[in-house]
């Protein structure tokens, strides 16, 4: 009985500690709160897996979060710490944390709205895209879109109409 | 006796002293780490590694490819938020690259050239940096010369009509690793798209001249359409054995698309012969001549590889 508590507790510290990691990119988010930690074991000797799965094909912040989460899992008892790639399901803005899009929204960062969902083809768009956004510094909702591309690869950028300031704003995938 | 310095050097002696200090987030001067590490790659049954490989190769090199091109508009585009833009589709298709590239490797490695023993180069890296011209299994598009913007416009909309197509039924395959590859670049491939579909609406309703420039550029790379459209025998038995898709089968889906794009911008199909295929080198070759997936490509593409491949052949050792 005990060495099963005992097993839990370690789990738990496991999955507290690689939960704790920030994204190199976006620091107020943690791992967990941005969704690409997908789940953390833990085996009979102790070595530790932490499971992540990428935002983008091409994200650069990919090495610097293994390299994090490892340090940080050492840091906290686990020698044996090592990380896989998990590549299925896609990740989506869908698991950013209620928790992380109001981390999102503190740092002046627009927090997505729901992922696109589809049956059948991808529909073209040439229009602008239509978001609910609002401005994270003012709160207007007078806001217009600069580029769908911005500084990393999973931003927009916006500007605001009435405080006049630019912003980020997370975009849907 | 040489001369030995006897005190610490200051900052000013280096100029990255200050970046490196109890800095840990800077990736360089980690190992290198697979791309697919803990992925399932174990290639599903009935399907030939070989075959597999050599589709993984020819859609990693487009994608490759490509994104060495729209690099190449890096601090050069018309404005920030575009030149933005296209570096960050040039990281996206240089991703999906990455992972096709160590998918390939990784079912065929027969197909990754050697370097000396101990070289910390991966498979993925090597697919990239020491293949020659004629072993790339790119499509002639992504590999011309750039031309103005209004030509990157009409490159990235015809490619990505064409990938997104092909990379949707993907998400189909057999193969779970392409499958997933595929899931997540649907997802980069729309915006892709939808930017390229918009800046060709803006540029055919801008000024006389953007209008020009477009057509000149639809006109340019319009010889190089139908090849998207051609299936390979690599590409016919991947189809068949459930893990590719037959590029004539998408033909319809993208015809569609661009017919949409060129309706809403009043621009007319150009009326121009396909690039012809490379013919009569003495190698041994199909009797239509070679051409892209085939690796037989346009003099563009060394060019383009010998500025990729430099310094990575410089030091085969090199650790980054
Ligand atoms: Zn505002």
């Amino acid at each position: 009985m005990s060495a099963v508590l005992d097993r839990d507790r370690t789990l738990t510290r496991a999955r507290e500690a690689a939960a704790a990691v920030v994204d190199p990119e976006l620091p107020m988010l943690t791992l967990a709160d941005l969704g690409v930690l997908r789940d953390v074991t833990v085996d009979d000797d102790g070595a530790v897996v932490a499971a992540i799965t990428p935002t983008y094909s091409g994200c650069p912040a990919m090495a610097a979060m293994r390299d994090d989460l490892v340090r940080e899992l050492r840091a906290a008892g686990f020698a044996d710490a090592r990380v896989r790639v998990v590549l299925e399901p896609a990740w989506t803005t869908d698991w950013i944390t209620p928790a992380g899009r109001a981390a999102l929204a503190a740092a002046g960062i627009s927090p997505p709205g729901p992922a696109p969902q589809r049956s059948g083809p991808v529909l073209l768009r040439l229009a602008p895209v239509r978001r609910a956004v609002r401005c994270p510094r003012c709160g207007s909702d007078d806001v217009t879109v600069g580029s769908e591309f911005g500084s990393t690869a999973c931003k927009a950028l916006y500007r605001c109409r009435a405080c006049l300031e630019p912003f980020e704003h997370v975009k849907e995938i | 006796m040489p001369d030995v310095r006897t005190h610490e050097p200051d900052d000013h002696d280096n100029a990255y002293a200050g970046l490196l200090v109890n800095d840990t987030h800077w990736a360089f001067g980690t190992d290198f780490e697979d791309p697919l590490a803990g992925v399932d790659t174990t290639v599903p049954d009935g399907v030939d590694p070989a075959t597999l490989a050599a589709y993984c190769l020819m859609l990693g090199d487009d994608a490759l490819v490509l994104s060495q091109r729209l690099a190449e508009w890096c601090s050069n585009a018309p404005d920030l938020e575009e030149d933005i833009a296209l570096s960050n589709i040039a990281l996206d298709l240089l991703g999906q690259a990455r992972l096709l590239l160590a998918r390939a490797a990784a079912a065929d490695g027969s197909q990754v050239p050697a370097l000396p023993d101990g070289s910390p180069v991966p498979d993925e890296d090597r697919l990239a940096f020491f293949r020659d011209a004629p072993q790339f299994r790119n499509v002639r598009l992504v590999e011309v010369p750039g031309g103005d913007f209004a030509q990157t416009v009409v490159r990235i909309l015809l490619f990505s009509s064409w990938r997104l197509a092909l990379l949707d039924r993907l998400t189909r395959s057999r193969d779970g690793v392409l499958a997933a590859v595929a899931a997540k670049a649907v997802k980069e491939l729309t915006y892709h798209r939808d930017f390229a579909g918009r800046w060709f609406l803006t540029l055919a309703r801008g000024t006389d001249e953007s209008r020009r420039r477009l057509v000149a550029g639809l006109d340019a790379l319009w010889p190089l359409w139908s090849e998207l459209f051609e299936t390979h025998d690599v590409e016919r038995a991947a189809a068949r054995s459930g893990i590719g898709v037959d590029p004539a089968d998408v033909a319809a889906d993208v015809e569609a698309v661009l017919d949409q794009v060129l309706a809403a911008s009043g621009v007319d199909r150009p009326a121009v012969a396909p690039l012809a295929a490379v013919q009569g080198d003495g190698a041994a070759q199909p009797a239509h001549g070679r051409k892209g997936r085939d690796g037989g490509h346009t003099e563009a593409l060394g060019a383009l590889l010998a500025e990729m491949q430099v310094v990575a052949r410089a030091h085969p050792g090199g650790q980054w």
